[in-house]
């Protein structure tokens, strides 16, 4: 395969970025934010599979009494299921209220009916674990790269794993999607699969610097030149990974399109980070942060 | 040696195709009956319908909440959930004043949430001076059955209990003082029954009228047979799965993992050929193992650890991927088949486990952060990732080479490319 330049274009590849999170930056600040689910801020949701066509307007009817701003969705193939989420949090009674409601007006077993409620306590433990989540996984993947290659190949895959991050998140206040717990499970496995798919293109430099042995060192050819090299398997991993995604989000319930929606998201950027910002950067970190003896 | 190493090749792959036969659709030779591993696997509430609930212990400044409260508490519970006639209910204590209650497969949750979550303080409280005469303590047995109304007609169902002899003698001695008065049964502070004693009774027995049915007298003669929650539970949250929505929602995505797996096998082969079969061959054998190891753990699948699941067959063919790649480059270098098939598995293997690694820390974060049907998800990622090291590397190695040696494998154009020798 004839060796692709990566590094005469890093500029573009650095601005597509940073142009994705500029403005997901500025969704976020004009929308005051993302747009928190029940499972951060509280409140409940009720699924129920219907049977049968009905009207937005029946489900509003029944949910006016207890929440006006309740939003309701269709969901399920046939656009038979029906999705309500509240930022209330239902004591037992509400809930057995609204749950006959449902059954009564559509003539439902109870068993088609999910409810779920989550108090604000529970979400605000939510949000500080996830948090930690992060950062640790972040430092578990610093210090294993670190050791492993060398500090500079570990900053360059945290800033990709941080760019990944971020496009998800600016994926999520752009569309304005309630942030729930799966969306942070879905972070926490794209950071798991994109920094996959950086070592794999750092173990390819890595081996290339080590066949150059004792010669001067063009090091954005061979960052070319390993990307190159590698890019067969960048892209061939992320098809066969974003079509099971696709088949999980196309076909799966609501509950699982919710996890796969933030990974296809992630699995696009992390292909895309660990091909174009990772190794540039590296290159970037290696010129401003010279070792000593280093040739 | 040709016929012989194919022979030995077919052997594995007929091998393989027999575990997974057995981890799908078990055995059944006679008497002797293998059951299918998925089977064996346990499915979470999320799939199996079923209602989960967190509740938390208040803290009160003259009352602290202890670990011996919270025992007591978490004994209370089950007691009551007893009478539930629920399969396999699980309460377990999350740390210092947190309990989770499990019931799998519930068709009323509503009565359910109504026996856990009620502290359920029973007292007689004599009205003219409102002091508590006896509480739930002094119970020594309450059931349910059939007798007088309130309004002395007919039959209903009502609570029958009968005191410890202290509180017989306590409640011999106020309905003496009452008669003609009124002694108050409240539960939590709620009145449930509002007597007029009618004369002294001696003997501890008595009846609490006001049960609108069989059930719901049933129901509170648990509560005040299980006694008072030690503490006082606030419900943080609460998950209620239909069991038919559960169940489809366990068919519908499975269906899709299917979709999405086939897909991926189709597309190795598109791609590389008679290697990527073999790719495929190994991935049969990933999901087996994967399969037999979540039975063996004893792990819950939940939705999104089928979404783990079926994303981790995108990530196990990844080594396959690299080793392949790797091949490709050693045969591009000009070296023959089996020297490129020994190097390009040994350079592959350090780059497959460095980047399954760095997955694998990723995934033990989320499993100790997450919660619930998270946790499930971290866990067969974690299992997947895994297993997939072992197959991809070691039974694609041994497939690769015996079909190598049998001379069905040659050259690179059986991985697809042209115009390469």
């Amino acid at each position: 395969m004839k060796t692709i330049n990566f590094m005469g274009a890093r500029k573009l590849w650095f601005g597509i970025s940073l142009t994705l999170l500029a403005v997901g930056l500025i969704f976020l600040i004009i929308n005051g934010g993302l747009n928190l689910g029940m499972d951060f801020v509280g409140g409940s949701s009720i699924h129920a599979t219907i049977g049968k066509a009905f009207e937005v307007s029946e489900i509003r009817d029944i949910m006016d009494k207890y929440d006006p701003n309740a939003t309701i969705t269709y969901a399920g193939q046939n656009r038979d299921q029906v999705i309500v989420r509240t930022k209330i949090s239902f004591d037992n009674e509400k809930r057995a209220e609204i749950v006959k409601a449902f059954t009564e007006k559509y003539s439902l077993e109870s068993n088609n009916i999910s409810f779920e409620t989550i108090g604000p306590t529970v979400g605000k433990e939510l949000a500080k674990q996830s948090l930690i989540a992060l950062l640790l996984a972040f430092v578990g993947i610093m210090v294993y790269v670190s050791f492993r290659f060398e500090w500079r190949f570990g900053l360059a895959s945290i800033a990709a794993l941080i760019h990944d991050v971020a496009i998800m998140v600016a994926a999520y206040a752009i569309l304005q999607i309630p942030v729930n717990g799966t969306f942070i499970a879905a972070l926490l496995t794209i950071i798991g699969y994109s920094i996959n798919a950086t070592i794999v293109i750092f173990d390819k430099i890595r081996e290339n610097i080590k066949s150059e042995r004792g010669r001067k060192i063009d090091y954005d050819n061979l960052v070319n030149v390993s990307v190159t090299q590698t890019l067969n398997r960048s892209i061939n991993t992320s098809l066969t990974t974003l079509i099971t995604i696709f088949a999980l989000y196309f076909l799966g319930v609501p509950a699982i399109k919710d996890i796969a929606f933030p990974m296809i998201v992630g699995i696009i950027s992390g292909c895309y980070s660990s091909v174009l910002i990772a190794s540039p950067l590296w290159v970037v970190l290696r010129r401003r942060f010279k070792v000593s003896g280093a040739r | 040696m040709k016929s012989k190493s194919l022979a030995l090749f077919l052997a594995i792959v007929l091998l393989i195709s027999f575990f997974a036969y057995i981890a799908f659709f078990g055995l059944n030779i006679g008497k002797y009956e293998i059951v299918p591993a998925k089977d064996l696997i346990k499915l979470g509430l999320d799939l199996r319908g079923g209602v989960t609930v967190l509740l938390e212990a208040k803290d009160n400044p003259e009352d602290p909440v202890n670990d011996e409260k919270m025992g007591r508490a978490v004994a209370t519970i089950r007691e009551r959930i007893d009478t539930l006639g629920v399969t396999e209910p699980v309460i377990t204590r999350i740390g210092a004043d947190r309990i989770e209650v499990q019931l799998p497969e519930i068709q009323d949750p509503e009565r359910a949430l109504d026996l856990i979550g009620q502290t359920a303080q029973l007292e007689f409280i004599e009205e003219e001076t409102g002091t508590v005469i006896i509480t739930g303590n002094d119970v020594k047995k309450a059931q349910a059955e059939f007798g007088q109304s309130n309004d002395g007609l007919g039959q209903a169902p009502v609570v029958a209990f009968e005191l410890s002899a202290d509180g017989a003698k306590r409640f011999a001695e106020a309905t003496e003082r009452n008669i003609g008065k009124i002694i108050g049964i409240y539960l939590d502070d709620n009145p449930i029954s509002m007597p007029t004693v009618q004369s002294i009774i001696p003997d501890g027995k008595g009846i609490i009228t006001g049960s609108a049915s069989m059930e719901e007298a049933g129901d509170l003669a648990t509560l005040i047979r299980a006694g008072a929650l030690p503490v006082s539970l606030d419900t943080l949250s609460v998950t209620a799965v239909g069991p038919q929505l559960g169940a489809n929602s366990f068919e519908q995505s499975v269906n899709a993992g299917k979709i999405g797996i086939v897909l991926v096998f189709i597309f190795m082969i598109f791609y590389y050929r008679l290697p990527g079969l073999i790719a495929d061959i190994t991935l049969v054998l990933y999901l087996t193992l994967t399969l037999f190891v979540l039975a063996a753990l004893k792990a819950t699948l939940t939705l999104p650890g089928i979404a783990g699941l079926v994303l981790s067959v995108g990530m196990a063919v990844d080594a396959n991927v690299i080793i392949y790649e790797r091949i490709k480059d050693e045969l591009h270098l000009g070296k023959t088949f089996r020297a490129a098939i020994e190097s390009g598995f040994r350079r592959a293997f350090l780059t497959i486990f460095d980047a399954n690694f760095t997955t694998i820390i990723a995934c033990v974060i989320l499993f100790y952060f997450g919660s619930g049907p998270i946790r499930g998800f971290a866990v067969t990622l974690i299992v997947g990732v895994t297993i997939s090291m072992f197959t991809a590397i070691t039974i694609t190695k041994i497939l690769m080479k015996l079909l190598t040696q049998s001379g069905m494998l040659k050259c690179m154009k059986y991985f697809g490319e042209r115009g390469v020798k």
